[in-house]
């Protein structure tokens, strides 16, 4: 238990937008009570049922005056998450105490602003076959959502995207850590956003994997996802001695491909296990040591199956887990970081969060699946992400 | 930091791979633009070569030659994949089908939509199972690429390959993010020198914006401009050059990279 002490990082601050509400009072909330934000999806008038989890507000959110060039659904629930709990007081005070060009800007999305080129698509002018009022490089292309933040926060350090599919925003915790390691920066903005557009509704529903109900993970009638969308930031930066017992340190990430298929995990989840696996190493922890799991449970059968085994494999029946996307729907991208929030709150605030929609577990399934949110000491969490390409994800946070 | 370059693979117009580019981006050999074609990825089984995207193809083909200069075996180590903006063919299927009266998406065309969707294909072909980031930031894709792949090693990759690739967008896509051509570059890169480095690159990154260094010859500079993910051709050219030479290539609007490359003595024809 050594090793990360040494090399841990302090998750200074950080700001959330979920279905289940605007900041992290309501989230917590939300969470604490086993809420779900998941609703009847009326967007874009989709043919076939299915569930959301949208966000309230995003519609009338709109990004004006000199960044209204960023204006998307994506770069809208990210101003949100920004507007909330003074993140942008805590950017501020690290843009003063280490320079603007020493802070890095690692976010991920799936979606980006994709949204906006369906509309633009939508609205072509017949005649000329053009796209109208459409700005490709600050809207659709995936840096967008970084090349936001670095305009609107006035952050000079580096900067890209990570996109990785579903393990987009977890994945940006590995890459501040390496980045302010290797000294390219000494702070990092990380997290990220996805929305909700008619290409992950309609790419989804074709693969067959949209409930059309509300998602259950783990459920033994589980029959799919419900999409959410949401957006997520955290400050990472060393800790340092203002730092108190409340602060939250990164201690692990650890980071597997499958080589398995794109879109279907590998039957036992040996990806993901060896991902689990190389997180608690490098937090130094042994598997004992996890107080609780927050799941990637999308709640499709073959999914949260492969997911099972391998948490089962790893960790044996006693580690309580759970998958917090009953609440939220399957945020896509943004889930990693959205979780890890989850993460702190269950560290903070001493309890383990349910699973809302769930209601019998699947017999077959091996791990100590939470129903229901319960009071408890938690000092160490695992958050698992995994995405298409068969990339795997998982981080280890911990009191300090 | 210092780091090493084993192993270099490309494919753009005019320049089908490694050894055929070398003497042209030297200014040995007249550059003649022709289209590219991506060589056939031993890592490709032939009844998926119909089927997989262009992206994909490229993606594989600079992978499989610049492992092979390297002698590594490309399942044993870590991948940073970067591109301006991924697979637009697919992009555009999706956005069409999305408007038309059916709105039925194919699945595979939807996994395929992924900007990981290269890096998928790579681990799922060649076995490997380290770490991989695909990552974007616009135009300087290739600068974030390079800059990830530097950090993945310092925190103790042996190796890593970082490959860059960009095809263009179909029309109306196209008029509004014009790429000029396909292309794509892939260098292994390692933290040790090795029997098989070529080259060494001692990297800074600047909080300064700086003048991205060049191509000589006017027809490499036009390719340059016109692909983001052939802002890496003077690091290539460098790489293969002879002499010590600085590379700066330009990273966000308000910082850059520079390169001190150091061609491995012995090790050219």
């Amino acid at each position: 238990m050594s090793k990360f002490t040494e090399n841990a990082l302090a998750i200074s601050d950080f700001s959330i937008v979920t279905s289940l509400g605007t900041g992290q009072a309501e989230n917590l909330a939300a969470l604490r009570e086993g809420q779900s934000g998941l609703s009847l999806c009326s967007f874009d008038d989709v043919p076939f049922a299915a569930y959301a989890g949208a966000v309230a507000g995003v519609d009338v959110a709109e990004i004006t005056g000199a960044l209204a060039g960023f204006d998307c659904r994506n770069n809208r629930l990210a101003a949100m998450a920004l507007g909330s709990d003074g993140f942008l007081d805590s950017i501020a005070a690290a843009r003063s105490r280490y320079g603007a060009a020493r802070i890095g800007v690692f976010l991920g999305t799936s979606t980006s602003g994709l949204l906006q080129t369906e509309i633009a698509y939508r609205d072509m002018d017949k005649v000329s076959g053009r796209l109208e009022n459409f700005d490709y490089a600050r809207t659709h292309n995936t840096y967008s959502l970084a090349r936001y933040l670095r305009t609107a926060l006035g952050l000079r350090g580096p900067a890209f995207v990570v996109s990785t599919a579903c393990a987009s925003t977890a994945k940006t915790f590995a890459n501040a850590a390496r980045m302010i390691a290797a000294g390219f920066c000494d702070a990092a903005i990380v997290g990220g956003a996805d929305s909700l557009c008619a290409t992950t509704l309609f790419g989804f529903h074709a693969l067959g994997v949209m409930a059309p109900e509300p998602c259950r993970p783990f459920d033994v009638a589980r029959n799919g996802i419900s999409i959410g969308e949401g957006a997520g930031f955290a400050l990472l930066e060393r800790q340092q001695a203002k730092h108190g017992s409340d602060t939250v340190l990164l201690l692990g990430v650890g980071e597997t491909a499958d080589a398995y298929h794109m879109s279907a995990p590998h039957p036992e989840g040996e990806g993901a296990r060896q991902a689990m696996a190389l997180a608690l190493q490098q937090a130094g922890l042994e598997p004992r040591d996890i107080d609780y799991i927050n799941l990637h449970g999308t709640a499709t059968p073959a999914g949260d199956a492969a997911e099972d085994q391998a948490v089962a494999s790893l960790f044996g029946a006693d580690v309580p887990c759970s998958s917090t996307k009953g609440a939220t729907g399957h945020t896509l991208g943004a889930s990693g970081v959205i979780e890890a929030i989850f993460g702190i709150f269950a560290i903070r605030h001493g309890f383990l969060p349910g699973s809302p929609n769930t209601e019998k577990l699947d017999p077959e399934f091996r791990s100590r699946y939470l129903l229901q949110a319960a009071p408890a000491q938690v000092n160490y969490v695992m958050s698992n992400s995994f995405g298409f390409g068969g990339v795997n994800c998982s981080l280890v946070l911990g009191r300090s | 930091m210092r780091i090493y370059v084993e192993g270099v693979g490309i494919c753009g117009p005019g320049l089908p791979d490694w050894q055929a580019a070398r003497p042209m981006l030297a200014g040995r050999q007249t550059y003649v633009q022709a289209p590219a074609v991506p060589a056939p990825s031993s890592l490709l089984p032939p009844n998926e070569r119909r089927r997989a995207s262009l992206i994909v193809k490229f993606a594989l083909a600079v992978g499989t030659e610049a492992f092979a200069a390297s002698g590594r075996d490309a399942a044993g180590f870590a991948t940073v994949f970067t591109s301006s903006g991924g697979d637009g063919d697919t992009i555009h299927a999706i956005m069409s089908t999305l408007t038309s009266e059916s709105r039925e998406l194919s699945p595979t065309r939807f996994h395929n939509s992924v900007h990981n969707a290269a890096a998928g294909y790579w681990s799922i072909l060649s076995g490997a199972k380290a770490a991989s980031s695909s990552i974007c930031a616009h135009d300087d894709s290739f600068a974030a690429g390079l800059l990830e792949a530097a950090a993945q090693l310092s925190a103790g990759e042996p190796a890593v390959a970082l490959l860059a690739y960009d095809v263009q967008y179909p029309s109306p896509l196209a008029e509004l993010r014009p790429i000029a051509a396909a292309f794509a570059a892939a260098l292994i890169l390692s933290f040790e020198p090795s029997d098989s480095a070529i080259a060494s690159l001692d990297l800074e990154l600047l909080a300064a914006p700086g003048a991205a260094t060049e191509m000589a010859l006017p027809g490499l500079e036009m390719l340059r401009l016109g692909v983001p993910a052939a802002r890496c051709l003077p690091l290539l050219a460098a790489i293969d050059g002879g002499n010590i030479a600085d590379v700066t290539l330009a990273y966000l609007e308000d910082m850059a990279i520079v390169l001190r490359v150091c061609p491995m003595a012995g090790k050219f024809s």
